[in-house]
């Protein structure tokens, strides 16, 4: 893995309570007007190009190419050992590509800021395996993913305010853990803890989601009632899904790509990469 | 002048009829005053008779003969001579071993008035090391010959040596009021330059012998935790007291050995290896058996745990064979050394324990990757769950790869006893050492810990003279943490999708 | 280890009664100085013994204290603690050398035949500058070394292993005559500090007063911080550190802010210790003592704000019995300890005194 020289914390989110991504180039060299919020001119918030990684010679993305547009709802697909979380990990910052351009919006290069940056740019991400603090209570611990300044100094000195307390009352009855707001994380059930993931996840209040098999261990119930939920956050948010659920797929994406060998096969709704002859080789092996 | 005084009895004693030879000798001598006992001495030295050796042995005994229980009494300027006079008669020896040393005796002692005989043993001497020597010995008396030709001559012989002793002669040499003639001054800057040459060939191999000595010690010691860390997660505080206990079986077993097989004592280490391995790796299995195991997957706790283990180790030991350390002495086939340079030594021990170590890191791979048991400790390390599913008996295993981590380190226990001290806190001062090598090396890496072993341990030595041995521990300690800012998995991680 | 902040585990077993226990100590330990100080043959008469012993005993508190900040908090099980301590007792006993020495060389280097004093302990006759050393040197120390070892993300046992070769090299250090830190003799022999005689009842009181002052000061800023969004931040980073970074903050300064300030802490406690114990030699830097502080940590409850305070209290209390008592079972003792207190009580006495109140 490359190390990336960068400050600690980036200056400006330190200063700034309301993080604001597209801060960057425009505001210092091309004499625009700042605006708030990332700079998606071009209506794609996430660009990946010839991106490929490589471990020890087996490479686990390969040449991948990837648009996602502001609004739009993505769904990953592809076999085991396609790729699909080695490229979660390129986008969050967690693996760095060895090749290839990854942008978030028009401005920031995501290959050369760290994962707590990427974090603060806004994008939000959840594991395949529900990660939650354990030791908190489900309240503090969507206090703690809710966007804020998240500085040491910050945080010696933070209060909650009305504003916040409301938002956090909000995304708990969203999530239906409103009854368990004071019990520790750590004693939810499993798909408790998918769905107060996703709380975390809606209390950063992130431009793009990504999650990882996010339907993983619910009932039927609970992922008809996910499915409603990511519909209705498409369109403010940009979400990138990854699932092995066919059907959960099917009830949710317009637009669906299928990843092989770490790259993409195919692109397309899900009946037209249904009825690709290479997806259904590679799916059926035959 | 008490020197022509001297010269001048000399020859008067070297006029004395022969005849009162031998044990007239030792009525002579011992009748004599000092003084005179000083030139007697002197003349034998330079006119070397095999017949007074017997009598030269005796006086350096401080007895005038085997069987003379006269009682005498010599000042150090005598027995000085009487070395020197003894190293002289030893020259005429059969043996070339006793002449080599003799003539390295005699480098040091050798007077003026012994050039003639020793320039008649320099140009008959077969054996060439004896040869070699002498030249030395010659070239270090005709470095006050009047004639500055021959001064020149032995300092370009001094030059060709590699001997310390040769540097200090030399360097006296470049004081015009010592030495007059500029052309042999300048024949002795160059000698010193070439002498210094060699000599810091041989110190620099001297510092890369003991860097190998010392890593193959730190080899040993971490290459047990590199198993109980690397493939089973535990972080054995008690792994030094491991090695401590392989040191005291050793101890346990010289002793034994010495009252009942007193024949076998050369060989009593060997006997102490699979000692040490079975006492080690049985109280290793005894503790992964009621303490280790329950705390499998939380390694501070493990920390905690068998440092509380080590403390009672350290006591017990404490109190079973005293708080001093015991002596553990080397068999006569490991004392000694292999002399390479004139100013480099490499003791057999210490060759041995490189040897040794390199053995036991072979052993331990081919016990891992080509048998069975090492097929499970593998299949356990990667996924303990899906390995007990395939019907690998984790629990045993668990403790056998302990074992064998344990076992390991009291092999090193046996190693170390033949170099170092025994005693109760003997484990503690490797510790750190060797958790050191097991970060830098990677974890369950058994190429990554024998690298690291041999890089510290070199790169200890190599900084030792420059900055000191504390100062050097502490550049190594920071060296180790810039380190691991460039690769945290340390020298031969895997790397991989990051699993969460 | 669900609930790490002593505010919910003493509502549990009930507040009150927390609440009157803990002002019941502290009434006693501002009572010990003050009966110091009667007449020697009064009943009441607490000896110079005791009041240096308990004294010793609250300055290890305020380390245990400062370990548990980083350890049962934030997840960072430091055995370098003892370096901190003894280099804020070091930078204290300086002091109090050079006031011993008046204008002269402090004794140790006059006997080591130096001629002048090297450049680290300038203004050491100062006593505004030896506190401002008694804080910067380990709080500079723990600046540095957890700058490089957080942003290389070394946690965990590997953290654990660094700190212990930090106290060693220390240790080392400090042994050789030739750095200037006394060899393996330290600093002793003092005779006054700010002009008051270090032996005089009053200097004694006055030292333990400011001691349990420190102790409570700190309980308190550790009690803030555990309440505060901070402490939130440390124990989710101690359990899920990537979640956390994934929620945009950075867990390098959260890491290092408290780990300096555990450093500080600590020094603070060494510079408190050495007036009253009377001697700083390297053997507080061994990683022995630091690894020991983390049993008091264990033993007493990690991740609550009493349980290091009794655990300090409980094995330093054990340890100067046993001493006397069978000095040969001490390590015994301590052993079982260790390999107890981590295989039954993993939450400690606070958590099974927590536990009992739950039931």
């Amino acid at each position: 893995m490359r190390s990336v020289p960068l400050p600690a914390v980036h200056p400006e989110f330190m200063l700034e309570p309301i993080i604001d991504a597209g801060s960057g180039r425009d505001a210092i060299g091309l004499g625009q007007a700042r605006q708030p919020g990332l700079d998606v001119r071009h209506g794609t918030v996430l660009t990946l190009e010839d991106i490929s990684v490589s471990f020890d010679g087996f490479k686990a993305l390969n040449a991948l190419n990837l648009y996602i547009g502001v609004g739009e709802l993505r769904c990953i697909i592809g076999p085991n050992g396609a790729g699909k979380t080695t490229l979660m990990d390129v986008i969050t910052g967690k693996t760095r590509p060895t090749t290839g351009k990854a942008w978030f919006g028009e401005t920031l290069d995501l290959t050369r800021m760290s994962e707590v940056q990427i974090a603060q740019a806004g994008i939000g991400r959840k594991f395949q395996k529900p990660t939650v603090f354990e030791a908190l209570s489900v309240y503090e611990n969507l206090e703690l993913a809710q966007k804020a300044d998240k500085s040491v100094w910050a945080s010696l000195c933070a209060r909650l305010g009305g504003e916040q307390r409301d938002r956090i009352d909000q995304v708990l009855q969203t999530i239906r853990l409103t009854g368990s707001a004071q019990r520790p994380a750590g004693l939810l059930s499993h798909g408790q803890k998918q769905f107060l993931e996703i709380g975390m996840l809606l209390m950063q209040d992130p431009q793009l989601l990504l999650l990882d098999e996010p339907v993983a261990g619910m009932t039927d119930a609970e992922t008809e009632f996910t499915a409603e939920l990511f519909k209705s956050l498409a369109g403010r948010h940009s979400l990138m899904v990854v699932e092995h659920d066919m059907g959960f797929v099917g009830s949710i994406a317009d637009h669906v790509t299928v990843l092989h060998q770490g790259s993409v096969l195919a692109e397309g709704s899900l009946e037209q990469v249904q009825a690709d002859d290479r997806v259904i080789e590679v799916y059926l092996g035959r | 002048m008490p020197k022509a005084l001297h010269s001048l009895l000399l020859a008067l004693l070297l006029l004395l009829p022969l005849a009162a030879r031998a044990a007239g000798d030792a009525d002579y001598f011992i009748a004599a005053k000092p003084n005179e006992q000083a030139s007697l001495l002197q003349g034998w030295a330079a006119q070397p008779d095999p017949a007074r050796l017997e009598l030269l042995s005796s006086l350096q005994q401080g007895r005038l003969g085997p069987d003379d229980s006269r009682k005498l009494r010599l000042n150090n300027r005598l027995r000085g001579l009487v070395d020197n006079a003894l190293a002289s008669h030893r020259l005429l020896s059969d043996d070339a071993r006793v002449r080599l040393a003799a003539a390295q005796q005699l480098q040091k002692s050798a007077q003026p008035a012994q050039v003639a005989f020793l320039d008649r043993r320099f140009a008959s001497e077969p054996d060439a090391a004896v040869h070699a020597a002498l030249g030395l010995a010659l070239a270090n008396l005709q470095l006050v010959a009047t004639d500055p030709a021959v001064r020149l001559a032995a300092v370009r012989l001094l030059g060709e040596t590699g001997d310390p002793m040769a540097r200090t002669r030399l360097e006296s040499l470049l004081d015009p009021s010592v030495e007059t003639d500029p052309t042999v001054r300048t024949a002795a800057e160059t000698s010193l330059a070439q002498v210094k040459r060699k000599l810091l060939i041989g110190e620099l191999l001297g510092q890369a012998f003991s860097g190998l000595s010392l890593g193959s010690i730190l080899l040993l010691a971490a290459l047990g935790l590199a198993i109980t860390f690397g493939l089973l997660g535990v972080i054995n505080m008690a792994h030094g007291e491991m090695l401590m206990l392989g040191a005291y079986s050793t101890y346990v077993v010289q002793v034994l050995v010495q009252r009942y097989a007193p024949g076998a004592l050369d060989f009593y280490p060997l006997l102490a290896l699979p000692v040490a391995f079975g006492v080690s790796a049985g109280v290793g299995m005894l503790l992964e058996r009621t303490v280790i195991r329950h705390l499998y997957g939380r390694p501070l706790e493990t920390l905690l745990a068998t440092w509380g283990i080590s403390l009672i180790l350290i006591q017990a030991i404490r109190l079973l064979f005293g708080a001093q350390n015991v002596e553990v002495a080397n068999p006569a086939w490991l004392s000694g050394g292999l002399q390479v340079l004139p100013n480099l030594v490499l003791p057999y021990s210490r060759l041995v324990i490189i040897g040794f170590a390199l053995c036991v890191v072979l052993l331990t791979w081919l016990l891992l990757n080509r048998t069975r048991l090492g097929l499970n400790v593998r299949a356990v390390t990667q996924n303990r769950n899906m390995a007990a599913c395939c019907g690998v008996p984790t629990g045993r295993v668990d403790m056998l790869a302990f074992g064998l981590g344990s076992g390991i380190a009291g092999l090193g226990g046996v190693a170390l006893s033949q170099i170092g001290n025994v005693g109760p806190d003997l484990g503690q001062s490797y510790i750190i050492d060797s958790f050191l090598v097991v970060v830098l090396g990677g974890v369950g890496q058994l190429a990554g810990s024998l690298w690291a072993a041999f890089g510290l341990g070199i790169a200890n030595k190599l900084l030792e003279p420059q900055i000191g041995a504390v100062l050097g521990k502490i550049l190594i300690l920071a060296l180790i943490i810039l380190f691991i800012q460039k690769r945290p998995q340390g020298l031969f991680a895997l790397k991989g999708r990051v699993i969460d | 280890m669900n609930q790490p902040l002593l505010v919910t585990a003493t509502q549990k077993a009930g507040p009150r009664l927390t609440l009157a226990v803990g002002a019941l100590v502290l009434l006693v330990l501002i009572a010990l100085p003050l009966l110091s100080l009667l007449p020697a043959g009064h009943s009441l008469q607490v000896s110079a013994y005791t009041l240096t012993l308990v004294g010793k005993i609250l300055c290890y508190a305020i380390v245990a204290l400062a370990l548990d900040l980083v350890w049962g908090y934030a997840g960072l099980l430091s055995l370098g603690h003892g370096l901190f301590f003894a280099l804020g007792g070091y930078a204290m006993g300086m002091y109090l050398m050079r006031e011993a020495a008046g204008d002269g060389l402090p004794a140790f280097m006059t006997f080591l035949s130096w001629s002048e004093l090297p450049w680290y302990w300038a203004g050491t006759q100062h006593f505004a500058w030896a506190l401002c050393l008694v804080v910067l040197a380990p709080g500079l120390l723990a600046l540095v070394f957890g700058y490089f070892a957080f942003r290389s993300r070394i946690k965990g046992v590997y953290f654990s292993i660094m700190t212990q070769a930090l106290t060693f090299a220390g240790m080392l250090l400090f042994f050789r005559n030739e750095t200037g830190f006394g060899g393996n003799n330290g600093f002793t022999n003092f005779r006054s500090i700010l002009g008051f005689e270090i032996t005089a009842q009053g200097t004694r009181a006055v030292l333990f007063l400011l001691t349990v002052a420190l102790l409570a000061g700190s309980l308190y800023l550790g009690w803030r911080l555990a309440r505060s969004k901070f402490g939130r931040v440390l124990t989710a980073l101690r359990d899920a550190e990537n979640r956390l970074m994934f929620c945009g903050y950075d867990p390098r300064g959260f890491k290092l802010f408290v780990w300096v300030l555990s450093a500080v802490l600590c020094g603070l406690a060494g510079a408190l210790y050495v007036p009253q114990v009377g001697i700083i030699n390297p053997s507080e830097m061994s990683p022995t003592n630091s690894i020991e502080a983390a049993v008091w940590v264990a033993l007493g409850g990690r991740g609550t704000l009493i349980g290091p305070l009794l655990g300090a209290g409980v094995v330093n209390g054990m340890k100067s019995w046993f001493t006397v008592a069978f000095p040969e079972f001490w390590l015994f003792f301590l052993g079982a300890l260790f390999i107890l207190v981590t295989l039954y009580l993993p939450r400690g006495v606070v958590g099974l005194l927590k536990k009992r109140g739950e039931q």
